[in-house]
């Protein structure tokens, strides 16, 4: 048998070998997808360039929303945006916060553990329009009968709490996002929690220290960093949130105290009026809003990372 | 002495290689490392080590955890390529072209150096496929391929253990059975040398003593090349053996290079002889 | 040697507030599931549900043939573009991406996941309704494939980072180039993983509205060419829901199920295959 030569000769070696082609399919594929990148930015940018221009900054303090006489400002939808999204955060917080640290270590009723934590993972696969027919048909008319009467009736002094309740609004909104984000608070709380290394919790327990007090005084100052990276990623998934909202925010540009109003958020004014938007400035003040949202969930997003990667950092040095 | 020790060994290495240690009709070097450095990045793992590998023997690269024969067995099929930041300085020669130069064709000298690795590698495909992996990928002929793979089991020790299941995934031997393929595999591509990288650390006994007793039939065929940490092996198993051994900067040196025999018996090191009689290491 | 009596109370109160934590966390889903199942059932049952389009609204019957049809062909055609991409893209990220363009296109990717599901709509809009002049399937599947992208491309990257390193160097030990090590015996042996990361995204491709509300538009006659509007279950679901026709809530319910059963049929389809690989 001949053997391969080490060095193959030069006329028999191949021009492009198949390393090479593949190297170049693969970084090929890469750039792809930074293409696509630019090209989102592009899409987003160029057709708001009529409402950027005409508008400018004065888009973000402006309430006004008139396509009968064209003139746009996204102050109203921004602020449902937020309030919405903050009601979401204050419930889902906590109970997040409650349901993570029974998942990730308590050692109760540990048979119904993994059901409960199949349940929370089955919420967060639930196609959006699904919770909100629920909400729309099943939650509005709860909210209108039982919830906000009750609010109403012990502490409806707040301004907050004033105005006929029909169900739809900020509150309803802020509640059904409140669902939505749950299933992500809760896993990554989980998470972080279990981050934390053991023989601090025990190191706790062991002198002493009772189940709560070592919650207190050494999880949650521990798993701190990464904690609030779970609420910024929840945080960013509220904000963008579009059609449960829709279906139960009311669909009104108006900015109002109470949580019993009608409102609009920024996706919600993108999914009802983008087909009916006539003209460059309509329509331009549509992507224009698409073009606020985008930044400000990229922003967040980005920061909820950041933390991450540093508890998660941190959680690997100390381990 | 230990300066003294090290000339000792250098010279040995002089006297033990070049004029061939037991004479012998048709002594042919196949693999021949001359001062061969080599850096991860700013490490030095080898320093000036230098071996001759005599074709159709089994060569044993003995020494204690971290002295570098690992390194070394890995350089004689480049597979140090695979590692971002290293360097190699000297010459490995096999049929007289160096290996470490730039202009080799790796592909074709892993083709003439198989391997055997620590731990059983078997790919998750049938066992029929994973022995006709590089007769495949070579483009032989279906035939040729059906003939290589029973061939190569035939060699290894396992065609009458696996003939009736070829098609069956190689994940569900055992492990002794696993290493066997693997072998089988590498001998599939019909290379000269072999290099065995700690082959049997993950076997129980019987196992072991398996893929000894094949070392000794695929001799007369093949050029091995063997790391060992267990110097028992070494013993029983190889012709030649290389004591290895960290320097002061902890890269590794071949501190004593000849017949096992003489390795184990009459050492010309005394370190060689404290790692022997377990000393240290 | 006992306790303080406050400090054992509050450690009961936290035991206590942490349960019902969690058992609020889940009342919301096991509510949701029963009504959408009691609510939805009788609509699948009706004969029709299956086989017809919607009915002009206020005329009884009818069905969903056309969403059907919509759904599974949007997001055939997303998957067709977004697979083959995010599997390539997540074998560059765990063969090639150690280096500063790997970071760059995780990057990106963990910004594209982060993105709100109705900038991809505005997104396949602006990049194929406004170019061509009308809505069509076709921009919808465009939109849904940069949603998919990012589930793909990692979940490839994760199972081939499973891969031990020591396949890779079996197969380069055997002469093999890096190229055929990667395709022959690396993708398979992370098969498992790849499949299942492609099945989970078109499972949420598959229950996406905002996307598709001006790309596929909707159509309430069966179409299946991809550069015509089109209907799609998530649709049906958003559209009926908000018209006062009893018929056309109840088939809204319906479509509902039958999504839900869609996702969740793709992710149970998804843990079975890997356990089927992993045997």
């Amino acid at each position: 048998m001949v053997p391969t030569p080490l060095v193959a000769a030069s006329h028999q070696r191949p021009l492009v070998s198949g390393d090479r082609v593949f190297s170049v399919i693969a970084y090929g594929a890469a750039a792809l997808i930074m293409l696509i990148a630019v090209i989102f930015i592009i899409a987003l940018f160029i057709p708001a360039l009529p409402a950027i221009t005409k508008f400018g900054l004065g888009f973000f303090t402006s309430r006004t929303w008139d396509p009968v006489r064209n003139q746009f400002g996204a102050l109203t939808a921004i602020y449902g945006t937020l309030v919405t999204s903050a009601i979401a955060l204050l419930i889902a917080f906590p109970i997040g916060l409650g349901a993570a640290l029974f998942l990730a270590e308590d050692a109760r009723l540990s048979l119904v553990r993994g059901p409960l934590s199949f349940l929370i993972e089955l919420l967060a696969g639930i196609p959006s329009v699904v919770i909100g027919l629920w909400a729309f048909f099943i939650l509005t008319p709860l909210m209108r009968d039982k919830v906000d009467p009750f609010l109403q009736h012990t502490v409806g002094f707040l301004a907050l709490f004033k105005g006929t309740p029909t169900g739809y609004g900020f509150l309803t909104a802020g509640l059904v996002l409140a669902i939505m984000v749950l299933p992500i608070m809760i896993a990554l709380s989980r998470d972080v929690i279990r981050a934390v290394p053991r023989e601090l919790r025990e190191a706790s327990l062991a002198l002493g220290a009772t189940n709560a007090e070592t919650i207190w005084s050494v999880i949650l100052p521990y798993a701190r960093v990464g904690i609030t990276g779970a609420v910024l990623l929840s945080l960013g998934r509220a904000l963008g949130e579009t059609i449960a909202v829709t279906m139960v925010i009311g669909n009104t540009m108006q900015i109002s105290a109470s949580l019993f109003a009608s409102g609009y958020t920024l996706p919600s004014v993108i999914a009802n009026e983008f087909t009916e938007a006539t003209g460059n400035v309509y329509l331009g003040s549509l992507f224009y809003l698409g073009v606020v949202l985008v930044l400000i969930t990229i922003v967040v997003n980005v920061l909820a990372r950041l933390l991450i990667w540093r508890f998660s950092g941190s959680a690997r040095a100390s381990a | 002495m230990a300066v003294n020790g090290r000339m000792t060994a250098w010279t040995t290495m002089q006297t033990e290689v070049a004029p061939p240690p037991v004479p012998e009709p048709n002594i042919e070097i196949k693999l021949d490392a001359r001062k061969v450095n080599f850096f991860y990045g700013d490490f030095q793992a080898l320093h000036d080590a230098s071996l001759s590998v005599q074709a159709r023997k089994i060569t044993a690269l003995i020494g204690p955890s971290g002295c570098g024969k690992t390194t070394f067995l890995r350089m004689f099929n480049r597979m140090y390529d695979l590692v971002p930041g290293t360097r190699a300085t000297g010459e490995v020669l096999i049929d007289g072209h160096n290996v470490l130069s730039p202009e080799t064709d790796v592909i074709n000298l892993r083709r003439q150096v198989g391997m055997l690795f620590q731990r059983a590698n078997p790919f998750p495909k049938s066992i029929f496929d994973n022995v006709a992996y590089g007769p495949h990928m070579l483009g032989w002929s279906k035939q040729r391929i059906n003939e290589v793979v029973e061939e190569s089991l035939k060699d290894t020790g396992l065609w009458n253990e696996v003939k009736d299941r070829l098609r069956r995934s190689a994940l569900n031997l055992s492990g002794g059975q696993q290493q066997r393929l693997c072998l089988a595999r590498a001998l599939a591509v019909k290379p000269e040398v072999v290099l065995m990288d700690e082959p049997a650390s993950a076997l129980d006994p019987i196992a072991t003593l398996r893929i000894e007793e094949l070392m000794q039939e695929l001799k007369e065929r093949y050029t091995i090349v063997i790391v060992t940490h267990n110097m028992q092996q070494a013993a029983r198993a190889s012709d030649f053996t290389a004591f290895m051994l960290m320097n002061q900067k902890r890269a590794g040196e071949v501190i004593e290079f000849g017949p096992t025999d003489d390795i184990f018996n009459r050492p010309k090191d005394s370190r060689t002889e404290d790692y022997i009689t377990g000393r240290f290491g | 040697m006992s306790l303080p009596f406050v400090r054992i109370l509050l450690d009961r109160v936290v035991g206590a507030l942490v349960v019902l934590c969690v058992m609020v966390a889940a009342i919301p889903v096991l509510v949701l599931f029963l009504f959408v199942i009691i609510k939805g059932l009788p609509g699948i049952l009706t004969p029709g549900f299956f086989t017809q389009s919607p009915h002009p609204q206020g005329v009884p019957g009818g069905g969903v043939l056309n969403a059907i049809i919509g759904t599974l062909e949007i997001v055939g055609i997303g998957s067709l573009l977004a697979v083959p991409v995010g599997v390539l893209i997540g074998i560059f990220l765990s063969e090639y991406g150690r280096n500063q363009v790997g970071d760059t296109v995780r990057f990106i990717s963990d910004v594209l996941t982060g993105l709100p599901s109705i900038a991809f709509g505005i997104f396949g809009y602006s990049v194929v309704v406004l170019t061509t002049h009308h809505f069509s399937a076709l921009s919808a599947s465009i939109a849904l494939a940069v949603l998919m992208l990012p589930v793909i491309l990692r979940a490839t990257e994760t199972a081939l980072l499973l891969v031990p390193n020591a396949l890779r160097e079996a197969g380069l030990a055997l002469g093999a180039p890096r190229w055929r090590v990667t395709l022959e015996i690396v993708v398979p042996a992370a098969l498992g993983g790849i499949v299942t990361g492609a099945l989970l995204a078109m499972a949420r491709a598959a229950g996406e509205t905002a996307p598709l509300l001006f790309t596929a538009f909707g159509n309430d006659i069966v179409q299946t060419n991809p550069l015509q509007p089109m209907g799609a279950l998530a649709l049906t679901v958003f559209r009926n829901a908000l018209v006062p026709y009893p018929n056309l809530q109840d088939q809204a319910w319906a479509a509902a199920l039958l999504l839900v059963i869609l996702v969740a049929a793709t992710n149970i389809l998804a843990r079975v295959y890997v356990r089927r690989i992993q045997r």
